[in-house]
């Protein structure tokens, strides 16, 4: 019992060392999240400002409060490869492999990662709901509504991380982030983001419905009182339930498989 | 007489179609620095991640600091410092904040850690760089700061795989003295390398390997003495005088026309009564000679020697 509470001590001790060292990080070289944060503001000013007036929503109303928990929901989805970055990063390094040296928890440097990585997205996500409400977006919900809904894309966000040093961890091969880079804009657009699942060819829909960034994304315009843009289906009944099961099924799968890898990486 | 701080027997790992080990026995004494010496896939890197318990290898006993590489890992890493190929440090943070992350990581508290990274810093001539970004050192102190992050602490014995690969010639020494400095206080070194001279310089014991195996073991002047013995070099002032020379010194002489020398191999009287005997009947000739030079086998030719795949090998366990 001792043992284990002791055990338990120093991987929390461990993992605050490493999310200090990963915050530092980002104090030192700030480019990484502040770019993030232009790139989250790009895509909101090119879909609500370009695209915006040719895009029709089923049922009605603006495109501005439909667009907005959208690009929360794609920087949640979109950290995936910042994550990997700083883990292929390390591992290229020999950082990892010197860690595993050490007399440390296995669980402790992806949980430092974690750690840290959902603290540049809370400011992310505080930055993008300023910049929205500034342009005219409004949230209707109460204030535990919307808290509700930030809850929500940092629990998408946590998933992700994992998923992302998992890949960090395993994708060895020259190219490997790049690839992920590339094929997170397709599985970031084929979702209910930017235009309604609804408006798509049927079995596109389908897909759409049920990618993961979906639910969160409709779940939290529900939370905001935003429109959905869904008048039935999947996501009309179930999207508050899958986006808390969504994430959970993945970390289920992404966090002992990271730290199995973590491990056996030699 | 101090427990072996590594012992390794028959152990053997496989990665899909080479064999990076195959049967390694490996010995290495308290105090002392050991060296596996070998070329590109000899198996010296897989060697080192097997006893830092980074690679868990597939059959064989592996003991460092006294336990179980295999079945207590966790207690095997609180003995060592492993220094990787490449300087595994983290290039945003100075390299105070480096050894105070590595320190607070083995367990040290905070203080301790703060305190640690200072004595190391200014063991290694680092002081000054102390709070500067790694990322603008050279790569000599980069290297030096690596192989402190392993020291934290106090390891009873510190791996150092290919410690001075892709180092110019000033930086190598620096790292040279660093090792027999981390020898002198104490610590059991061992390090891979494929330079010679780098093993001929800071080793006790060196072991070679070829092919995830053994083929020679023993201190570098028993491995170049195993080889053969000392030669003299005499350089003649021109071609007619190299024909007259060859013959005065008879059989034992082979010239080379080439380089205008002739290389006469030492009897078991040792290279000091070759060079006497060669200059002696030289000078009864009337020959004047340019140069005289007595050359010992360098671990150069041992390697070639003991790694040349037609060679056959005679030497294979003869120094231990």
């Amino acid at each position: 019992m001792t043992e284990l509470t002791s055990g338990l001590t120093s991987t929390l001790r461990q993992t605050w060392v490493i999310t200090l060292r990963d915050l530092k990080h980002w104090q030192r070289e700030p480019w990484g999240p502040v770019f993030g944060i232009l790139f989250s503001i790009m895509m909101l000013l090119i879909f609500g400002y370009l695209f915006g007036g040719a895009i029709e929503m089923p049922g009605g109303g603006t495109y501005l409060p439909y667009l907005l928990p959208g690009v929360l929901a794609l920087t949640m989805m979109f950290g995936i490869d910042g994550t990997m970055a700083v883990v292929t990063e390390d591992t290229k390094r020999g950082v990892t492999n010197r860690f595993r040296s050490l007399p440390m928890s296995g669980l402790a440097v992806p949980l430092g990662r974690a750690v840290a990585d959902l603290g540049n997205s809370a400011v992310q996500l505080g930055v993008l709901m300023l910049g929205g409400l500034l342009i005219g977006w409004r949230i209707e919900g109460s204030f535990l509504e919307a808290a509700a809904a930030v809850g929500l894309l940092l629990w998408l966000r946590l998933a992700m991380l994992w998923l992302g040093i998992f890949l960090g961890l395993t994708l060895r091969m020259e190219g490997a982030l790049t690839m992920v880079q590339v094929l997170v804009w397709p599985l970031g657009f084929c979702s209910s983001l930017f235009v309604s699942p609804e408006t798509m060819p049927g079995w596109l829909g389908f897909l759409a419905a049920w990618n993961p960034v979906s639910a969160t994304a409709t779940a939290c315009r529900d939370l905001f009182g935003n429109p959905t843009g869904i008048t039935s289906g999947l996501l009309a009944d179930h999207a508050m339930l899958l986006a808390v099961a969504w994430p959970a099924v993945l970390l289920a799968i992404f966090v002992p498989l990271s730290t199995r890898a973590f491990r056996r990486l030699g | 007489m101090t427990a072996s701080p590594l012992s390794a027997h028959a152990v053997r790992k496989r990665y899909r179609d080479t064999q990076a080990l195959d049967g390694l026995d490996l010995e290495v004494t308290a105090g002392t620095v050991h060296a596996l010496l070998g070329p590109n896939g000899a198996g010296k890197s897989t060697a080192v991640n097997v006893f830092a318990t980074l690679t868990r290898p597939d059959a064989g006993e592996v003991r460092v600091g006294g336990h179980d590489a295999v079945r207590h890992p966790a207690r095997v890493r609180s003995t060592i410092g492993l220094v990787g190929q490449s300087a595994a440090l983290d290039e945003a943070l100075h390299s105070r904040e480096n050894l105070v992350m590595f320190g607070r990581l083995h367990g040290l508290s905070k203080t301790a850690a703060v305190r640690r990274a200072g004595d190391l810093l200014a063991a290694f001539g680092l002081t000054e760089a102390g709070d500067r970004k790694v990322s603008g050192y050279s790569g000599g102190m980069r290297r030096r700061l690596d192989i402190a992050a392993g020291l934290v602490t106090r390891p009873q014995i510190l791996f150092l795989d290919e410690p001075t690969t892709g180092l110019d010639p000033r930086a190598r020494h620096e790292v040279w003295e660093m090792v027999r400095q981390v020898v002198a206080d104490g610590t059991t070194v061992l390090l891979t390398t494929q330079y010679l001279d780098e093993a001929d310089q800071l080793a006790d014991m060196v072991t070679v390997l070829g092919a995830g195996r053994v083929i020679a073991e023993g201190t570098p002047s028993a491995l170049k003495s195993d080889l053969g013995g000392d030669r003299v070099i005499i350089t003649a002032t021109g071609p007619d005088d190299l024909a007259r020379m060859a013959g005065v010194l008879g059989s034992a002489a082979v010239a080379d026309p080439d380089r205008l020398e002739v290389t006469v191999e030492a009897g078991p009287a040792g290279g000091g009564a070759a060079v006497v005997e060669v200059v002696r009947s030289l000078d009864s000739a009337g020959i004047t000679v340019d140069d005289v030079l007595l050359r010992r086998p360098t671990l150069d030719e041992v390697f070639l020697h003991l790694t040349a795949p037609e060679t056959e090998h005679h030497h294979e366990g003869a120094a231990r």
